[in-house]
């Protein structure tokens, strides 16, 4: 991950830690008519194979509703739910760290490899590993981590950073991959063909895969009641990482838990349709401690706090915890499927990433993303574990406020409360309204204004306020 | 019935023909309208901006002011959907204007006329928060003469979102771009909706781009009688 | 170590406070069970496991190790691997079958292609469920070799997703046996969301659906 990109910075975990408030960030992305299409393209088709296998699963409505309730449960009880995995992960023979922040994981990771002195690792796409900086933290500790997912791969040779949950290059176009292959890991012969590129990548990465020592991976659950640990993935980098290096570590965020291995059935039906559009995707894989002869035979689970707790506290941001990373809610979001996910500043863009990272680092480090939404409620519609984004957005707006305002704003705010706080003050505000604005309008509407409503009339115009008030008309016609 | 009229802060101020609309179509299916003369605004512009108590404020106000009426109709789906998250007791007493006539009246022919084409957009609110469903498209169908357009993409936000417009307008204003183009590309001479709001978003643009669309509110085009 | 562990609890327990307020179980107002009937199931699992680029045949009991020879052969596989637990009456002619005893990568990634049975198979989702049976070997030998042809008996197939976790849950819980469900060849869809079918994972999968009971 390259700084000079503007993504996350060693040691920042998520965040960059120049991170530009978001209408900036926005308007340069806007500005890049070729990223505007790839995402537009990419956007819409990925809604429409997720409406498509949402369509036909006749109880999904119950299944919503089940998987947002197993998730408040493991939060109520999450204490309970930790100690239990761990105690089921120790009985199967695996090792339990608990790590409070970032750089605390990162360490376990490092001290593993050194203990068993290896200086290459392969990689599972996993966001939590972006998000602690983990890559960048091996690399300080003399340790080369190889993602070998297609885009995280693309990524990394490029030296970019994640755009998307899911999808993290899709900010790419098929040439832009090409020209980059082109010069690090292929021949100039090289097509464009996906086909083409991801055959590739496979040649590049299947020595790796086969002579790999040890392997790290994100996880999309943890198992609370038999310390299983599972990964949902397509390519199957997945499987060849948890599944061929003799020590596999995997960093898991305490959130990840679900009570019971039969409670699988709701998010592995959940998860694939909203995610990649699929019935399911081509693998999953679940397991169990260690295996005798079959894969890892020395493995570590490393439990992950790093804010999350302190999203825990906040009885109204804490169902942002129950998100199982679909990216759903980006693919709908009429802000994300414009910007893209870098002018969000963190490995989580779009709607969940607008209230998961503020809660993540604190307000203070990210005050504009609670307001990059229109409030559309187009991301709590098709989030197949309910969070109410919309309310957790308000609910963040207003820790924004109180945390800092403008003044000009929060005097602004005042006013007009007071004003409404009177039909006589609210009539007399309109009639003011109505003499400064004569100097405005032309040809009955408004193309100019001051700041900072001159941010609406640079590209809309505006109606004026009427010659008229509906309550005058009323009067008058009693 | 007797029904009270909420007209909102933009219906008084900047969109008064929607109120006078409003009044057109509940007296001509024989209802009494009353305007409680205190009423302002119900403070979603407060809670939308992070002013909580102010918004609080405002809202107990509403209560207060409306406190007594049975039925009240606004034609502002955004402030209806909005007070009755707040406020659950205004639940089965507040309705936007096309789910009073169309759920609560069962109407969904109030006599209009109005020979031209038209374009619905469902805005957000009231598709997500409100949910009018097909309430408008119901009374739009039953209007003598009216060519209902479909719209491309309906579903998509057209960009207002409060101070959205104004703090991110740079992405705003990409959302209503995209709206208006949707919109210009039917055809259709006028691009109707149940928010103000939003239709001073779509208006605006569309008025800058200097398109030939007019937006109406739903009240409007009901409002038109076969006479008139 | 410990302590970065009481920190955490004693994180969540401050973060919960004293509400123990319990919601109600979780509702499982979802499907558990499914409607179809057995020929109606199997065809719906053809149908789905197509979906995903997969090859998929029905084969009768008697003529399996045939079809099985005949899918290798079709696709020029000669060497093929299998755990040491496939019934005997699998055996194909003409494909050579080195039994996992076990093989290092390297003689696995040398192969032409993997032979195993299944645990069970998903109706609606196209999905066949490995679980490191005798007749499915270890998870990397239906993951090096770049064919899989895989048997599924007719008798092993469920219509839903629930339908498979019971059966599952108690081979996690008895012998914590680690669990692998494939759903069509591997895909990546990271281009430009445009899918592509085989990259790291077997490239080809074909699925035997055979209409007697196994062994």
């Amino acid at each position: 991950m390259s700084g000079a990109r503007g993504g996350p910075q060693p040691g920042d975990g998520a965040m960059n830690a120049a991170m530009r408030p978001f209408p900036a960030a926005a308007g340069e992305a806007l500005r890049d008519t070729r990223l505007r299409a790839n995402l537009a393209g990419a956007t819409h088709t990925i809604r429409e194979k997720r409406n498509r296998v949402v369509a036909e699963v006749p109880d999904w409505p119950q299944l919503r509703e089940a998987g947002r309730a197993i998730k408040v449960e493991v939060l109520a009880h999450l204490d309970t739910y930790l100690e239990a995995f761990e105690q089921a992960v120790t009985d199967a023979g695996g090792h339990v760290h608990w790590a409070p922040d970032a750089a605390a994981a990162n360490q376990v990771v490092l001290d593993v490899a050194r203990a068993h002195q290896v200086s290459e690792i392969v990689k599972v796409k996993s966001l939590t590993t972006d998000e602690i900086g983990l890559n960048d933290a091996l690399a300080a500790g003399g340790v080369h981590a190889i993602e070998t997912d297609l885009a995280e791969l693309i990524l990394q040779l490029d030296g970019d950073w994640s755009s998307h949950i899911l999808v993290p290059a899709i900010h790419l176009n098929r040439t832009e991959i090409r020209d980059l292959f082109r010069a690090t890991i292929a021949d100039p012969s090289l097509g464009d063909d996906p086909r083409e590129l991801a055959e590739a990548s496979r040649r590049y990465l299947r020595e790796r895969f086969l002579t790999a020592r040890m392997a790290v991976s994100g996880a999309n659950f943890g198992v609370a009641d038999s310390g299983t640990v599972c990964v949902v993935e397509s390519e199957g980098n997945g499987r060849m990482c948890t599944t061929l290096p003799p020590v596999l570590v995997t960093i898991l965020g305490i959130e990840k838990l679900v009570p019971t291995f039969g409670d699988l059935e709701v998010f592995l039906q959940l998860l694939p349709r909203s995610s990649t559009g699929e019935r399911m995707n081509p693998y999953t894989s679940l397991w169990t401690g260690v295996t005798p002869g079959d894969g890892p035979q020395e493995f570590h689970v490393v439990l992950l706090d790093g804010g999350r707790t302190r999203v825990l506290a906040d009885q109204v941001g804490r169902q942002a915890l129950h998100c199982i990373r679909c990216s759903a809610c980006l693919n709908v979001c009429p802000v994300y499927s414009r910007t893209g996910g870098h002018a969000y500043g963190s490995i989580y863009p779009g709607p969940i990433g607008a209230i998961l990272t503020p809660q993540l680092y604190g307000i203070e480090a990210a005050p504009t993303l609670p307001f990059a939404s229109s409030l559309c409620g187009a991301c709590y519609e098709v989030c197949p574990v309910m969070i109410d984004i919309p309310s957790v957005l308000l609910h963040l707006r207003e820790k924004a406020v109180a945390a800092g305002a403008k003044p000009g704003e929060r005097l602004a705010m005042k006013a007009v409360s007071w004003i409404f706080g009177g039909r006589r003050r609210f009539a007399a505000a309109a009639r003011l309204g109505r003499l400064g604005q004569r100097p405005l309008v032309r040809r009955g509407r408004i193309v100019r204004l001051p700041a900072p409503l001159a941010a609406w009339t640079r590209t809309r115009d505006l109606r004026p306020l009427s010659s008229e008030s509906f309550r005058d008309w009323w009067e008058r016609r009693r | 019935m007797r029904v009270a009229l909420f007209i909102t802060c933009i219906g008084d101020a900047v969109t008064p023909e929607v109120g006078r609309a409003t009044v057109a179509v509940l007296e001509r299916l024989g209802h009494e309208v009353s305007f409680p003369a205190e009423q302002t605004c119900c403070g979603q512009m407060h809670i939308n901006s992070g002013y909580r108590a102010e918004a609080d404020r405002l809202g107990e106000r509403f209560m207060e002011v409306f406190d007594g009426c049975e039925v009240i109709v606004s034609p502002s789906s955004s402030c209806v959907g909005t007070m009755r998250e707040l406020h659950p007791a205004l639940r089965g007493r507040l309705f936007e204007l096309s789910e009073l006539l169309v759920h609560k009246l069962g109407v969904t022919d109030v006599g209009a006329s109005f020979p031209h084409s038209v374009v619905y957009h469902p805005t957000c609110h009231s598709l997500r928060v409100t949910n009018v469903g097909d309430a408008p498209l119901q009374l739009l169908r039953a209007v003598a003469g009216l060519e209902l357009v479909e719209l491309p993409d309906a579903r998509e936000c057209c960009g207002f979102g409060g101070t959205f417009a104004i703090k991110n307008a740079d992405t705003s204003t990409a959302m209503v771009i995209d709206k208006c183009a949707a919109i210009v590309s039917t055809g259709a001479s006028v691009v109707t909706a149940v928010d103000s709001s939003c239709l001073l978003q779509i208006g605006g643009r569309l008025s800058r781009e200097g398109a030939e669309v007019r937006t109406m509110h739903l009240a409007e085009i009901l409002a038109h009688a076969a006479s008139g | 170590m410990n302590g970065s562990r009481e920190l955490i609890l004693g994180r969540v327990r401050d973060a919960l406070g004293d509400a123990g307020e319990a919601e109600a179980l979780p509702p499982r107002a979802y499907r558990r069970q499914g409607t179809l009937e057995p020929a109606a199931r199997i065809e719906l699992l053809c149908e789905r496991i197509g979906d995903y680029q997969a090859q998929v045949r029905r084969v009768g009991a008697a003529e399996l190790a045939v079809a099985i020879g005949e899918a290798f052969a079709a696709e020029g596989a000669a060497r093929v691997c299998v755990p040491g637990g496939i019934p005997p009456q699998w055996r194909p002619e003409g494909v050579e079958l080195v039994v996992d005893a076990p093989l290092t990568l390297e003689e696995l990634d040398g192969v032409d292609g993997v032979l195993t049975g299944c645990t069970l198979a998903i109706a609606e989702t196209g999905t066949i469920v490995l679980s490191a049976g005798p007749a499915e070997g270890r998870r990397a030998l239906t993951l090096v070799p770049d064919l899989h042809v895989c048997v599924v008996g007719e008798d092993q197939v469920v219509e839903t997703v629930p339908e498979a976790m019971a059966p599952l849950a108690k081979l996690v819980r008895a012998e914590r046996r680690p669990i692998t469900f494939i759903s069509g060849p591997s895909a990546t869809s990271d281009i430009e969301l445009s899918r592509v079918e085989g990259v790291h994972g077997p490239r080809r999968l074909i699925v035997l659906i055979v209409n007697k009971e196994l062994q």
